[in-house]
């Protein structure tokens, strides 16, 4: 019983620190870095809705970049064409890659492994020429210039917002309203992984002949999986229009969904926790490879060697690391002697 | 007294943090066909694998009087020993001719091994109808037969046997367990044989242990062990 | 009707298609052989190729005819192959599939950058393999080089079956594939099993390369992406799981790609890869493991 209780209060400690540091990041963290915060948590957003795809119901995906241009690209064209505010178009930008989701979701219940994988490759392949193609809507080549075109609805258009009487500087702000809405969005698939439905996620993954015959409905898991997934990266995507105030065809290549599903793996599959390792590694590894050298091909050369590097001292990601360290903790509490 | 073909001593081994075997120590003599029985999860399997080097273990592991128990798999069938996995280890996506050719991997006397080839089908006519077929397509019962022929071809002095009869109808079996005990009795093959089906194995075997929960609980000639009711009721079940 | 219909025409468009498919094929082939023997993709196949064909570059840059780099450039690329296996996928033999297809990723990224950092990236040319002089067969020109093309494509996955069909070697490897535990029983060294076929995978990647550069007139270190999607999506079409399957999914796809930029008009030069994919995609909702492939036994 007191083991349960200190257990219960390491957690909320746990929580309560993450909440501190999310609040007081302002003092933690300069302004300029706090953009690149932001943009990590648009990948932490993108990670862990993947997560909660490959991780968790073992379907794998190379096209969650497109489903992030959906996103991006539904809050570009709203404010543009329909002058919504940038904010408001989140949870629609959400929607549409949800339903996109599903649909991507179809083919799954056929295909499977490397099959799948070329077919969601296939989409995020095509995603850059299907944009160019639909100009009216997206822009075409050029884009949507949030901007330029309807700077009345960008945020922080004069370099500080308000909200509920505070005011913080732009960047600032984007990294409250990206982590924020990531911490929601970690704490709705934490729910889910632990609920009935991250059950039925694992089972799938696990042996989807042994669900179908306890009852598992494939085809609704998969294609629920495939559609939650696609909420994450579409929110993602569209806080990645929002923060960039633009979006084209070359911010979602299929490179994008490349380094998300880099992330997930090396954040941990099947892992919570570790994604924001994950998010970090894919947003501050470039960067450094420049810093090591910027002679030509290096820095890709030391990306590449640091991802293998990576892999091969954790196999199972950060997760998996952290699910060690954690092991001898979690099993005096809740393990009898 | 001579040293027998096979011996373990206090083996112990596990898989990664489980332990499976607690210390068994048994022996084959040479030309005998030794049982071991027990329930599930015993470690019967994995005093096989013990012995073919396909699992971490300790102790002590003698083949002719040479210690095998830092041999890797490889050095182990070079050694003599053949090892028929559980549940087969058909591959299937080779012909059932290419199945035997791959057993004689490591020997490299050609002539013997064509006339092995020859000897070990006449032993297995199914197996000679469906040489070109791919393996997988066999029925349980030809594969089982297909892996033990495959075993031959390495012209073994001991065969590791894991649950023959696992999966298979009576009659496919006792077939099976005939053409081992012909192979034991005509040429003086020493086997190990695990099995569940334990009235079976005690019938064909001279000598038995008994493991449970990862250690040797009981062993003795079989027609002993067969007699025993105390022994079959509590570790047999039958 | 018929008779107005240009064969000469079609007939040199087959050709010309079978000869991107076959450089597309020495490609799929490499990426069976490690799909079969690993159970990934190596996406880095493609940039392993283009390494290899800078290597052939410099061979030629110093000295050595074509048919000497060739050769030359294919015994080290095999080697290059073995050790790449050793030192990157051997320690993690046993972790989850995924993590071998980023560090495959993470090769991608690695062999590029060391590729464009060892040779700058200005554009180089190799010398053609053939001549460019076209022949006449049964009254149709077709150019010596892209029947030189097919012909070595061919030869060198025939010469790869042959290996495996009737070698001990081959048979071994083949084995170490279908199941690397019941392999080990029978004294097979997995591991280095793994290791030949990364080393064999490398070396008909080279062949790739080297027949891709010299059709055109200039290369640099992009030069085998667009072929590691065509090859991966010519495999898949076929069937991943058989080299005969790879082998016909892209000689199809080359033919198929290149019959639908020359008769149909909105698809064009941009949109002949989405075109290519939907096509597949198609196939696969009608047969999962691909035209040729094997719907896999699942043990439950």
């Amino acid at each position: 019983m007191r083991r349960r209780a200190l257990g219960i209060s390491l957690w909320l400690l746990a929580v309560a620190a993450v909440l501190v540091v999310y609040a007081l990041e302002p003092r933690l963290v300069s302004d300029f870095h706090s953009r690149d915060l932001a943009h990590a948590g648009v990948f932490f957003i993108a990670i862990v809705g993947l997560n909660l795809l490959t991780g968790y119901t073992g379907q794998i995906s190379l096209g969650h970049g497109a489903l992030m241009a959906i996103g991006g690209y539904t809050s570009a064209a709203l404010v543009v064409h329909e002058h919504w505010r940038d904010v408001w178009t989140i949870p629609l930008a959400g929607i549409a890659a949800g339903i996109v989701g599903f649909l991507i979701g179809l083919p799954a219940l056929r295909l499977s492994g490397l099959y799948l994988a070329l077919a969601t490759f296939a989409f995020a392949v095509a995603m850059p020429s299907l944009l160019k193609k639909f100009s009216g809507l997206t822009g075409g080549g050029q884009g949507l210039r949030l901007l330029e075109e309807a700077p009345l609805q960008v945020t922080g258009l004069s370099g500080t917002v308000t909200v509920f009487g505070h005011t913080t500087t732009q960047n600032h702000f984007l990294y409250y309203l990206t982590w924020g809405i990531g911490l929601l969005g970690f704490l709705a698939a934490w729910l889910i992984v632990r609920g009935r439905l991250g059950r039925t996620f694992r089972a799938v993954r696990d042996s989807e002949v042994a669900a179908a015959s306890a009852g598992v409905d494939l085809a609704r898991t998969k294609t629920l999986a495939f559609a939650l997934s696609g909420v994450y990266a579409g929110v993602a995507g569209s806080l990645l229009a929002i923060q960039d105030e633009i979006v084209n065809p070359l911010s979602f290549t299929f490179l994008l969904s490349i380094l998300i599903l880099v992330g997930t793996v090396v954040g941990g599959l099947g892992s919570l926790p570790g994604m924001v390792l994950g998010a970090f590694f894919v947003q501050y590894l470039p960067d450094l490879s420049t810093r090591v050298s910027s002679a030509q091909g290096v820095p890709d050369f030391v990306y590449g060697a640091a991802i293998i590097l990576v892999m091969i001292l954790l196999p199972t990601g950060a997760g998996g690391l952290l699910r060690r360290l954690a092991r001898p903790l979690t099993t005096r509490l809740y393990l009898r002697p | 007294m001579a040293e027998a073909l096979l011996e373990l001593e206090d083996v112990r081994a596990r898989y990664g943090p489980v332990a499976a075997l607690h210390g068994v120590s048994l022996s084959v003599g040479e030309g005998e066909l030794v049982a071991v029985l027990g329930a599930n999860g015993a470690g019967k399997t994995t005093t096989l694998r013990a012995v073919s080097g396909t699992v971490r273990r300790s102790g002590r592991i003698a083949f002719a009087g040479r210690s095998v128990a830092r041999d890797s798999p490889e050095a182990v069938v070079r050694a003599g020993i053949a090892h028929v996995p559980e549940g087969r280890g058909t591959l299937t996506e080779l012909s059932v001719r290419e199945n035997l050719r791959i057993g004689a991997y490591v020997r490299r006397d050609r002539g013997a091994v064509a006339e092995d080839e020859r000897r070990v089908l006449g032993y297995f006519p199914q197996l000679e109808e469906r040489g070109r077929q791919r393996a997988g397509t066999l029925s349980g019962g030809e594969q089982q037969m297909l892996a033990l022929a495959r075993a031959l071809m390495l012209r073994p002095r001991l065969l590791l046997l894991d649950e023959p009869s696992l999966g298979l109808a009576p009659l496919v079996v006792a077939s099976i367990f005939g053409i081992v005990r012909a192979l034991n009795e005509e040429e003086g093959l020493a086997v190990l044989v695990v099995e569940q089906n334990a009235a079976l194995a005690l019938e064909a075997s001279s000598r038995a242990y008994v493991l449970e929960v990862g250690r040797v609980a009981v062993e003795g000639p079989s027609a002993e062990l067969r007699r025993d009711e105390s022994v079959r009721k509590s570790y047999l079940g039958y | 009707m018929l008779l107005s219909f240009d064969w000469t025409q079609l007939a040199q468009q087959v050709v010309i298609g079978l000869a991107s498919g076959g450089v597309w094929a020495t490609l799929a082939v490499a990426l069976v052989l490690i799909y079969r023997s690993t159970g990934v993709v190596n996406f880095a196949q493609g940039e392993m190729a283009m390494f290899s064909t800078f290597i052939a570059w410099s061979l030629v840059h110093h000295g050595l005819s074509y048919w000497g780099a060739f050769f030359l450039t294919i015994a080290i690329s095999f080697v290059g192959g073995v050790a790449v296996e050793r030192a990157v996928i051997r320690p993690i033999e046993r972790a989850p599939v995924l993590t071998v297809v980023i560090v495959t990723l993470g090769l991608f990224f690695l062999v590029n950058g060391a590729a464009r950092w060892i040779w700058t990236p200005e554009t180089r040319s190799l010398p053609n393999a053939f001549s460019t002089r076209p022949i006449t067969v049964a009254g149709v020109a077709f150019s010596i080089q892209d029947l030189g093309t097919i012909a070595v494509s061919l030869a060198a996955v025939t010469l790869l079956w042959l290996f495996f069909r009737f070698t001990k070697l081959g048979l071994a490897s083949r084995a170490a594939a279908s199941n690397p535990v019941a392999s080990r029983l029978v004294g097979v060294r997995v591991s280095w099993m793994l290791a030949l076929g990364w080393g064999l995978a490398a070396a008909m990647g080279a062949i790739s390369g080297m027949l891709t550069a010299p059709a055109l007139a200039s290369f640099d270190q992009n030069l085998m992406q667009p072929v590691l999607l065509y090859a991966f999506a010519g495999a898949v079409l076929g069937g991943i799981d058989s080299a005969f399957g790879a082998v016909a999914g892209t000689l199809l796809l080359g033919v198929l790609i290149n019959l639908l930029g020359t008769y149909v008009d909105w698809v064009g030069t941009e949109l002949r890869l989405p075109a290519a994919l939907a096509v597949i995609l198609a196939v696969l909702l009608v047969r999962p493991a691909g035209l040729f492939g094997r719907a896999a036994e699942r043990r439950v």
